[in-house]
């Protein structure tokens, strides 16, 4: 939810710290407040009590996978209409099938541009139908 | 079977009861001699028996005609066609097996990516690499203003993953390129031999003292009771290989050159001389000597490597022809000629080795034919300090000199190494 401030916030889950920085600068810069998680395992907590605005997901974590994780938010009718990007090395055309059946709301394949990347973010938080 | 069990039956006409099965499930087709006695011992006609066979003939034939689309009134003639012409039909259907076989390799293979999990995990870790090297990249070089401790930050993060990348990068390519972990080793019949050669570290006590007789019987023995079991390809490669062994051995025994080596240096010239052998059987010889740890690459006529002992620091690429700068090609079609050059791979090591290689003729000379040559090259670990070497690749497609006359492809490395 916004924060006191107006600010967006967005969970990003992913293992590869650099890229979590990078993310993470982005966003904030965009008027983001982010809040980032390395562990695929505890992610559904973290997001089911942080209720954000958005969701970055990366496919392959430790704990628990990307795939795993979007089909237990998609599970809890709260999390149903969530706004989740996922974001993965694995873009065989396999993955994308499967992020979408399970109810992805838009997938990149790494590598991106920032670019793509902010644009993705900003034209899924002004709706939360797939994009 | 008219109460006779397969086995009685199989004992009866002299068969083994496993080819009796295969006939029964009309996986072997049998005519003539056996065809009757089967026929006899179980007191039927023996057109009896062929039914069946062509019946399966028949299935796969028409099955055939479907999926090249062939239809009308001569697809519905496969049985007069299998009838006419067995040994056509028997062609037709063994082909049209061997191309669903195929298709299912090439299926495999364009799947790999789903399918080998090392290859899936190194691309992943390249490709996360890659796309935490240009975010961070974009930022520097596009946020106008940046804080220092930002700036300080991401070009820590930079450096640590352009080293992952070059590190995921050159793992990659040597798991593409070269042997990657033994389940993967042996599946081309040279890397069958290299592991059958292997796993007796490339010498054979019952062939240094065997004498020519003896030897075949030895050789087919040491063949026999390798597991796995060697495949048609590699047994016939190694069969060459350990009769090579055998005649090197008669010419010059290890143990009698381990002893000479006690008080003289490794000069394969020098040794031939000493012993009146060819340079080549000397490459052989030294070869098989564990202690020197040396690597040896054995090629015919046509630049194929035949046989090779794969040494630290040297690689002899898993695809594809090797570098054409390699002295074994040099000496190739020029027999009695030996080149001596040290020279270092270009790469991923520093390993240097002095080589030694040369060309002999492989097959009694017959007239007015070609004389087929092959040819050797031992490589002898160097120190690491001399320089001036003679810089060769592995293969063009994972070799980093880019301004090299011999390139026939570009390097999937650009500018990486």
């Amino acid at each position: 939810m916004s924060d006191d401030h107006g600010a967006k916030h967005v969970v990003l889950v992913e293992d590869e710290l650099n890229i979590a920085e990078a993310i993470r600068f982005l966003l904030s810069n965009d008027g983001w407040r982010v809040q980032t998680i390395a562990n695929g395992g505890s992610a559904v907590e973290v997001i089911r009590n942080a209720a954000p605005d958005l969701v970055m997901l990366d496919v392959n974590l430790p704990g628990k996978s990307g795939f795993e994780i979007l089909e237990e938010l998609r599970a809890d009718p709260a999390f149903a209409d969530l706004p989740i990007l996922m974001l993965t090395a694995r873009g065989q055309s396999r993955d994308r099938e499967m992020a979408e059946k399970a109810g992805v709301s838009r997938f990149m394949t790494k590598p991106f541009s920032n670019s793509e990347m902010l644009d993705a973010v900003r034209a899924l938080s002004g709706t939360s139908d797939t994009v | 079977m008219a109460g006779l069990k397969q086995a009685d039956l199989a004992k009866t006409i002299g068969i083994s009861a496993s080819y009796l099965n295969l006939i029964e499930h009309n996986r072997r087709r049998i005519g003539g001699k056996l065809l009757l006695e089967i026929a006899a011992s179980l007191g039927v006609e023996p057109n009896a028996l062929t039914e069946g066979a062509e019946a399966t003939l028949i299935a796969a034939m028409r099955e055939a005609a479907d999926e090249a689309g062939l239809s009308g009134p001569e697809a519905l003639r496969a049985d007069e066609f299998a009838g006419r012409f067995p040994g056509w039909a028997d062609v037709l259907v063994g082909t049209r097996r061997r191309v669903a076989a195929l298709e299912r390799t090439v299926e495999a293979l364009s799947d790999r990516l789903s399918h080998d999990p090392h290859l899936a995990a190194s691309m992943h870790e390249l490709l996360s690499t890659a796309a935490a090297v240009r975010s961070t990249a974009a930022i520097l070089a596009e946020t106008k203003t940046l804080q220092a401790e930002w700036r300080d930050r991401f070009h820590a993060n930079i450096n640590e993953d352009s080293r992952r990348l070059s590190d995921s990068a050159e793992a990659l390519v040597a798991y593409l390129d070269a042997d990657a972990g033994a389940a993967d080793a042996a599946n081309s019949p040279q890397e069958e031999v290299e592991a059958f050669l292997a796993a007796h570290d490339f010498s054979f006590e019952t062939l240094e003292t065997a004498d020519k007789a003896r030897a075949t019987e030895q050789i087919a023995a040491l063949l026999a009771a390798h597991q796995p079991e060697l495949s048609l390809s590699a047994a016939h490669i190694a069969q060459g290989v350990l009769a090579q062994v055998a005649r090197d051995a008669a010419l010059l025994p290890l143990a009698t050159l381990r002893k000479t080596l006690e008080s003289v240096s490794p000069d394969p010239l020098a040794l031939a001389s000493r012993y009146g052998v060819a340079p080549a059987v000397i490459l052989r010889r030294l070869a098989a000597l564990p202690e020197l740890e040396a690597g040896i690459v054995v090629c015919d006529r046509s630049g194929t490597v035949l046989f090779r002992k794969s040494v630290e620091g040297f690689t002899v690429p898993r695809h594809g022809a090797c570098c054409p700068l390699w002295p074994l090609f040099g000496v190739l079609g020029q027999p009695g000629l030996v080149v001596r050059e040290t020279l270092s791979q270009l790469g991923r090591t520093q390993a240097r080795f002095v080589t030694f290689a040369t060309c002999e003729v492989a097959t009694p000379a017959t007239y007015n034919a070609p004389a087929l040559s092959q040819a050797v090259m031992l490589l002898l670990p160097a120190p690491l300090t001399a320089k001036d070497d003679l810089a060769v690749g592995s293969t063009c497609r994972v070799c980093p000199q880019s301004a090299c006359t011999a390139r026939r492809e570009v390097s999937i490395l650009g500018g990486m190494v």
